[in-house]
């Protein structure tokens, strides 16, 4: 630390003998301001945002977008192919699969978003109690550690075997089976921002815990569990997809996307396109929000873009 | 070292009681009367009371998980409320499968995605470096029997190159046998494939910087020896983390793709438990896949001596 206040980086014509002019690495940003200045800056925000959006839109609008019931039987028209009457076919009930996958997307992204936020709030409670409470961090952190050594999908699915089916035993699941990792995650961001020179200058001018918790750290925190909350939603979107499709999630009465492909499954060597429609808006939601958690890392935390 | 090695071993043992206490008082934590949920809606007050009996829920908590752990111990899973076999039998009768499904999908991921991941690093930022990190964005957003039916669709309905579904034991020869996984193990490596590259383009990009990488140019080394001889051991690490953190995904993704494509492993057996309520099987598979997933990142731990002679302990 030799650096002085008039040289901060320390660097003179005599500490540094040689030194080439090395090319730019980042190339010159232009400033653009404003929303769109934004958005052409982030394209990947600007194209998995402006999906999710339009995936809530469907999800919200789905009674007004050309869609019937999506539990009304038809049994005279079974297994239809795709046409204008039934535009994604109709499934071995004769269910409108049309309908049914426009409702299917509230279903996933009720899911994704739920544990999304309770797997934040709750994993940023546990990880601050972890980092600041010392006699709380080793027993805490042991608990992590043993339920992270359980495969999330499979502690889902002990969890849910052991429920009945409900969208809310659903989320309940898939938030206990994502908690270790956000716990960890928080408590190593809220470990190494305490040793910040902030944090030391606010302790010595006496501020109080909980206020140097609310002011400093609490903020600091939010960009990286914001990025991770958007991975833990598309991460929940597959799960719940998983669980529905294995039987182990979503009650068969409600459409939603994991439902409409295991009933597809008996007759999908034959029947295709029952699967194949819930596929695509299931993998293009999960695309769209893992597309905006890598944009939201980029833009949020330089640091952490570099490492992954 | 060997007093690592032992200290390691013996870290696992309160994680391994962790998991099995976890997995046990599951049972009890679950908000309704479990015998009742296990028995299902058609079941008569008997049919409840005879599983409340048999899963020991009228006993007290201690005592039942202080007699649950000794008969593990002893290899002794319980036996299922559906079938009456042993646990321990049924998963038995059930490995075969799953392990063929996940030793060569491992085989398959690391081949693939390691070269992948170097690449991209070598060429970053061309269309090489983009196609691999879309295809990991990719692979990490369509669900594993998403591609499992694709595949099966494109390369065993349409071509009619590999059988659609199903699964031959390793004893009826080892083509027809490894016939048959060709596809699962592509749909169940998907992901995989995505978070080792993912992580290998990283690492090496960081190791490429370096200065013995420098170095090595500077005294002449050929390209190839200097990404997968200096560049790849030093960013073994890392990569090797994933790969063990992975097996998680492989786990989870069995159970999916067996149902897929129709093969008689630990998946399925999991997921007829589920539609059967059959609680006894669910935990010992559970508690199965979590050792081997414990046991499988204490190797790695052990073997990040051997990648970093660095690493002392």
């Amino acid at each position: 630390m030799s650096a002085s206040i008039l040289d901060p980086t320390g660097i003179t014509a005599a500490n540094v003998a040689v030194a080439p002019t090395l090319p730019d690495i980042m190339p010159p940003v232009k400033a653009r301001k404003g929303f769109f200045g934004f958005m052409r800056q982030n394209p990947a925000i600007a194209v998995g945002g402006s999906l999710v959006t339009l995936m809530v839109l469907v999800a919200i609008f789905a009674p007004l977008l050309f869609t019937t019931d999506p539990t009304a039987l038809a049994p005279a028209l079974r297994t239809r192919e795709p046409s204008a009457m039934y535009w994604f076919g109709s499934d071995m009930l004769g269910r409108d699969i049309y309908s049914r996958v426009l409702y299917g997307a509230r279903v996933s992204l009720l899911v994704g978003f739920s544990v999304a936020v309770f797997a934040s709030i709750i994993g940023l409670t546990i990880g601050m109690i972890s980092g600041f409470v010392r006699w709380a961090d080793s027993i805490i952190m042991r608990v992590m550690d043993g339920m992270m050594s359980i495969p999330p999908i499979l502690l889902a699915i002990a969890l849910m075997a052991l429920t009945r089916g409900s969208v809310q035993n659903v989320i309940l699941a898939i938030t206990v089976a994502e908690i270790p990792r956000v716990s960890r995650l928080v408590r190593g961001v809220v470990l190494s921002l305490r040793e910040q020179p902030y944090v030391d200058a606010a302790v010595a001018a006496g501020t109080r815990t909980p206020v140097i918790i609310w002011r400093h750290i609490l903020p600091n925190t939010l960009a990286p569990i914001t990025v991770q909350a958007t991975y833990i939603c598309a991460s929940a979107m597959i799960v719940e997809s998983i669980l529905s499709f294995i039987g182990a999630g979503t009650p068969p009465t409600i459409p939603s996307w994991g439902n409409i492909m295991a009933e597809g499954r008996a007759l999908w060597q034959v029947k295709p396109y029952i699967v194949f429609f819930p596929a695509i808006f299931l993998s293009i939601t999960v695309l769209a929000v893992n597309l905006l958690g890598d944009g939201l890392r980029d833009a949020l935390d330089p640091r952490m873009a570099k490492r992954i | 070292m060997f007093a690592y090695i032992v200290r390691r071993v013996l870290a696992t043992i309160p994680v391994m009681a962790f998991v099995a206490l976890f997995v046990f008082s599951l049972l009890y934590v679950a908000p309704g009367d479990p015998a009742a949920v296990i028995a299902g809606d058609q079941a008569t007050p008997d049919d409840v009371e005879r599983i409340r009996a048999s899963l020991g829920l009228d006993r007290p908590f201690l005592i039942r998980f202080g007699e649950w752990v000794w008969r593990i111990l002893q290899g002794d899973l319980g036996v299922s409320i559906f079938t009456n076999l042993p646990v321990s039998t049924m998963i038995q009768q059930r490995i075969e499968p799953t392990m063929s499904l996940m030793i060569i999908t491992l085989i398959l991921a690391v081949s693939v995605a390691i070269p992948m991941g170097v690449v991209a690093a070598w060429k970053q930022g061309t269309v090489i470096d983009r196609t691999v990190m879309g295809f990991a964005v990719l692979g990490f957003s369509v669900p594993v029997f998403v591609v499992g039916y694709v595949l099966a669709y494109v390369f065993a309905l349409e071509l009619d190159w590999v059988p659609v579904q199903g699964y031959t034991p390793i004893k009826q020869g080892l083509w027809p046998w490894f016939r048959n996984l060709i596809l699962p193990s592509i749909a169940l490596g998907t992901v995989y494939i995505a978070l080792i590259a993912r992580i290998t383009r990283a690492t090496m990009l960081e190791v490429l910087q370096q200065d013995y990488i420098r170095t090595a140019r500077a005294k002449g080394a050929g390209q190839r020896n200097i990404l997968f001889l200096h560049a790849l051991k030093n960013a073994a690490v890392p990569i090797v983390t994933v790969i063990g953190i992975g097996i998680a995904l492989l786990i989870g993704g069995a159970v999916v793709t067996e149902s897929v494509f129709a093969i008689p492993g630990l998946g399925r057996l999991t997921v007829d438990a589920i539609l059967r309520r059959d609680y006894p099987v669910i935990q010992g598979v559970v508690l199965l896949f979590s050792f081997v997933y414990v046991l499988v990142n204490l190797f790695i731990d052990l073997l990040y001596t051997i990648l970093d002679p660095r690493i002392r302990y």
